[in-house]
């Protein structure tokens, strides 16, 4: 009895190893496509078989889509427009994260009318369309005199992340032992020594998660980039459509595939490695509220 | 390092803020960023710095313009628009009306822009009389290119003269087990052929009226049944997975022999060339059959944006290099297209190039230039893209000749 | 505790950039619906004039119906397909970081050009199809982008591959969060491993299936880059949404007050599909 039960459980553990290579095969497919054909010269692409390895196996779309390729103009590649996303997306994560935790500390330890309606209203900006943010907000830079700076990007992105940024902080805060603050500040701990010394240094899980939804949203992030940013501001998204998106000429698919994992390799980190970490934030409280 | 940049580029752009002040930059939007393209554009850049004049390059590729035409808009409302911006056909007149592109007339008397630009062409970069962006190059959208070795295999000889010749041609084609049209189920190469359709059915006056004027009764009428009806003549002879496919695939299957025949403007050719086929030997380039004589032409302008008083000098000069005829045949040479001005010698161009250079000219003198309606030139976005959304949906069969015809007069008198 | 001025004073910034930059944009959006904007804003009223217009517009109708199609498919499969991710993971297995990495993944890369390797993948003459075949799987059929009444299917498809992995770990943090105790007194039971699946554990993840909703849903209604990269709205207007729609009009095709009036329909639509979340979720401090 005992025996067969575990021939079973080793069957099903077979199986189950069965399920999820065969499902991790299938997502990785698309990553095969665009690996493979990144090392492939463009004759072999043009000839048709793009599921098959390279023959002629050729790092030169990579070097091309680095340092040679045309972005406009200028043959650079890639490489200089991360200087450029690194400009925007670092202050814009640090300040939709800011807000974020301050504003999810503000909501869950205070109480005030209308503390509620405040947040609903910042939960639902999550879901607007930013297509018709475009023009208004294009107003608002040009008097603030900050069109086409990195400035007025920043501003964008972070304005567009507090919903979510609150959203995560809130949950997070809600769930945290009462007691612990209450006794702070029974102590006397005023606003913001309750945030520095209590809520933040345990924040860590949140943070994560803050930090990785942002800096991948808004890293890959094209629309406002394009259409806020000018000639020595814009971004790795605008640099990387222009590699890969060409009217009339032709088209390097080799080179576009891999600018697009050059392109994706911050976020790629991102997700890799702190993916564990992730994890545990969402578990800390940002889903289960 | 990355830290040793960062300190550059934030002094480059303190630096670089007072530069701008001092007015000899150009800062230029446009959506040429593949190879030969920008390798074209890269010739202007080297002409303007040769005069001392800084190049701002702002390149938003995309949908043939559409992303940079959002830019445009955003950087417009925010009063802060570029020198210059890439359009095409009626998005110049658009712009215009609003009120917010800059006065040519100056350098344009001086270099006699009037003379030596079709009319056909100034359609386009004049508004109320006033000149307001300068063409770069134009660009002829029927054409059919073909691979010579599947033509012999198949037993045709010479290039259909007819569209009756063509469709024979086809099948015969698909009989001997080749494809014999390669398209991209796109709605503006579906527009491109269409173009091509109602040229060689109706002619050219008939073309004007209907894609041009937008008569209703041209619209409605059985030509336009007939061009419908040939449309679907065409779907035949195309092969099963046409849809979604980008032109330059397309092309890739007449390079490499799958395909016979492909409908698509002289762009085209730099796939072949790419690909390493001589004109006359590898492949073919002919007009669309029965349009003979005539040409659908798009042109790639820099429509100019009213800036500060301080950039005007910079501006003018850019118009100036744009226009200036050894640019404009050393751009054209590399781009595929052939030159704004009929004036320009056509010594550096291809086999192709200079049939097209030939044919502008003839064109023109003779009337039968039209502006292509599927890239812009012959109705503005709004009319132009419900003329799509009849086409795309008739080639993918969801609605029939009648029905295609009743919807195109809808669309004509929005 | 109650507020003083000093985080009142704190929450200000957020709440007016909030109210400026997302409410009176939506009024502006409004007020755009009811002029004759065509390129740029014009500010003269015009009535309803663009709404009739854009109930006549069979693109509209088109977008409105692939939205339904799409968004419950999409947010369906992707629902499932994340909580079976997260169950297989869960089930303490080898190299689970690689797993989870794997699934996670197509988060990170912008489908700008993901969209390209879809593209070809689905294609029946290079991708799938074609490489069965020629295998030796002859009758290998899946030309579905190719067909108007299908290639819609093919844009869920990519979506549900492109989050999955974010739901499956927002499901995973669901299951590690759950009191263990339960389970193995189920188990000492003799519950079967489904059984303490469907009656124990995934009752608890009620909330998380809130929070996943929500954020599919965002993502079904802002799509873009997606249908553009995947099909560009073809074959013919087959697979536009309403953000397409409201793309194309408001900027390629010069009607900005019918695309205006597009976004206020979606963003209606919008709030009456989280208006219970919200309300929900508002009430949760309240016994917080």
């Amino acid at each position: 009895m005992a025996d067969t039960r575990d021939k079973g459980l080793v069957a099903g553990r077979i199986f189950l190893y069965l399920v999820l290579i065969f499902l991790a095969l299938l997502f990785l497919l698309p990553m095969y496509v665009m690996l493979a054909n990144s090392f492939k010269p463009l004759e072999e692409i043009r000839n048709g078989q793009l599921m098959a390895l390279p023959i002629d196996w050729t790092t030169a779309p990579w070097r091309s889509a680095w340092s040679t390729a045309q972005i406009g103009v200028q043959a650079t590649g890639l490489r200089p427009y991360f200087i450029n996303s690194f400009l925007l997306v670092i202050p814009a994560v640090a300040i939709s994260t800011m807000f974020g935790a301050l504003n999810g500390y503000i909501l869950t330890q205070f109480q005030f009318r209308g503390a509620n309606l405040l947040f609903a209203l910042m939960l639902f900006s999550v879901f607007i369309p930013f297509q018709i943010v475009l023009i208004p907000m294009a107003k608002t830079l040009g008097t603030l005199g900050l069109a086409g700076t990195v400035k007025g990007l920043v501003l964008v992105n972070s304005v567009y992340g507090i919903g979510f940024t609150t959203l995560f902080f809130r949950n997070y805060y809600a769930a945290f032992p009462v007691e612990l603050i209450r006794s702070a500040r029974m102590d006397g701990a005023r606003f913001f020594a309750v945030l520095f010394r209590i809520l933040l240094p345990s924040s860590s899980p949140i943070i994560i998660v803050t930090v990785i939804w942002q800096f991948t949203n808004i890293w890959n992030e094209f629309l406002f980039g394009a259409s806020f940013s000018d000639f020595s501001s814009f971004p790795l998204t605008v640099a990387l459509n222009n590699l890969v998106s060409s009217s009339t000429g032709v088209k390097e698919y080799n080179v576009h595939f891999a600018g697009a994992f050059i392109a994706a390799i911050p976020t790629l980190i991102v997700y890799v490695a702190s993916g564990k970490y992730f994890v545990r934030g969402l578990m800390a409280g940002s889903v289960k509220g | 390092m990355i830290k040793k940049q960062l300190l550059g580029v934030l002094i480059a752009a303190a630096v670089a803020a007072p530069a701008l002040a001092a007015d000899q930059s150009v800062e230029v939007l446009h959506w040429w960023t593949s190879g030969g393209e920008a390798a074209a554009l890269n010739v202007l850049k080297g002409n303007l710095e040769k005069e001392g004049i800084k190049w701002n390059d702002m390149p938003v590729a995309g949908g043939g313009g559409e992303a940079a035409m959002t830019a445009v808009r955003a950087r417009v409302t925010a009063g802060n628009p570029p020198t210059a911006v890439q359009m095409l056909g009626f998005d110049i007149q658009d712009w215009a009306k609003q009120g917010v592109l800059a006065d040519l007339n100056a350098v344009a008397a001086r270099e006699g822009w009037d003379k030596s630009v079709p009319a056909a062409l100034q359609r386009f970069s004049k508004y109320n009389g006033k000149w307001i962006a300068a063409p770069v190059n134009v660009h002829s959208t029927n054409w059919v290119w073909a691979n010579k070795a599947v033509l012999d295999k198949v037993g045709i000889k010479n290039p259909p003269a007819s569209f009756d010749e063509f469709i024979a041609d086809g099948e015969a084609v698909q009989k001997a087990g080749f494809i014999a049209i390669a398209h991209g189920g796109q709605p503006w190469q579906e527009a491109t052929v269409f173009d091509s359709i109602v040229l060689t059915t109706g002619g050219i006056d008939f073309y004007k009226k209907a894609l041009v004027d937008l008569d209703p009764k041209a619209l409605g009428s059985p030509t336009m049944e007939k061009v419908f009806h040939r449309m679907g003549q065409i779907r035949k002879l195309v092969d099963k997975d046409f849809s979604g496919r980008d032109w330059n695939v397309a092309s890739g299957m007449v390079i490499s022999g799958k395909a016979a025949f492909q409908i698509m403007g002289d762009w085209a050719k730099g796939e072949f060339i790419n690909a390493k086929k001589v004109p006359g030997k590898d492949f073919l380039c002919f007009r669309f059959p029965g349009t003979q004589g005539m040409v659908s032409f798009n042109s790639d302008q820099f429509a100019m944006f009213k800036v500060g008083a301080d950039k005007v000098a910079a501006q003018d000069k850019l118009a100036s290099a744009i226009l200036d005829p050894g640019f404009q045949s050393a751009f054209n040479v590399v781009k595929g297209s052939v030159p704004a001005r009929t004036d320009v010698p056509d010594t550096a161009f291809d086999a192709c190039g200079k049939k097209g250079i030939k044919d502008l000219a003839e064109a023109s003198k003779a009337g039968t230039l039209v502006g292509s309606m599927a890239h812009g030139h012959a109705e503005p976005a709004s009319i132009k893209n419900a003329f799509y959304d009849v086409i795309t949906r008739h080639f993918n069969g969801q609605i029939d000749d009648r029905k295609a015809v009743q919807e195109m007069v809808a669309a004509g008198s929005n | 505790m109650r507020a003083g001025w000093l985080p009142k004073l704190l929450l200000s910034p957020s709440v007016i950039l909030v109210l400026v930059c997302v409410y009176g944009y939506i009024m502006f959006t409004v007020y755009l619906s009811f002029t004759a904007s065509t390129m740029m804003p014009a500010y003269e009223w015009s009535g309803t004039a663009s709404y009739q217009r854009l109930f006549r517009l069979a693109n509209w109708n088109v977008s409105v119906g692939n939205l339904a199609v799409f968004a419950t498919l999409y947010i369906l499969v992707t629902l499932v397909l994340g909580l079976l991710f997260a169950i297989l993971i869960d089930q303490q297995i080898q190299a689970e970081g690689l797993f989870r990495s794997i699934f996670l993944y197509p988060m990170a890369i912008s489908f700008i050009v993901t969209g390209t390797a879809w593209k070809w993948l689905l294609d029946p003459g290079i991708g799938l199809e074609h490489t069965m075949r020629q295998i030796g799987w002859e009758s290998f059929s899946f030309g579905w982008i190719k067909q108007a009444d299908m290639a819609i299917y093919c844009v869920v498809i990519a979506a549900v591959w492109q989050t999955t992995g974010f739901v499956m770990a927002l499901f995973l943090a669901g299951l590690r969060g759950i009191d263990g105790e339960q389970i193995s007194a189920a188990r000492v039971d003799g519950a079967r491993p489904w059984q303490i699946y469907q009656r124990i554990i995934i009752p608890q993840l009620g909330p998380v299936f809130v929070s996943a909703f929500v954020i599919l849903a965002h993502m079904a209604i802002k799509s873009y880059d997606l249908i553009i990269a995947l099909t560009n709205g073809g074959p013919g207007r087959a697979t536009w949404l309403p953000s397409v729609f409201m793309y194309q009009y408001s900027f390629t095709r010069n009607e900005m007050s019918v695309g205006a009036a597009s976004a206020v329909l979606m963003l209606a639509a919008i709030g009456v599909v989280v208006l219970p979340y919200l309300v929900n979720e508002m009430r949760k401090v309240k016994h917080g």
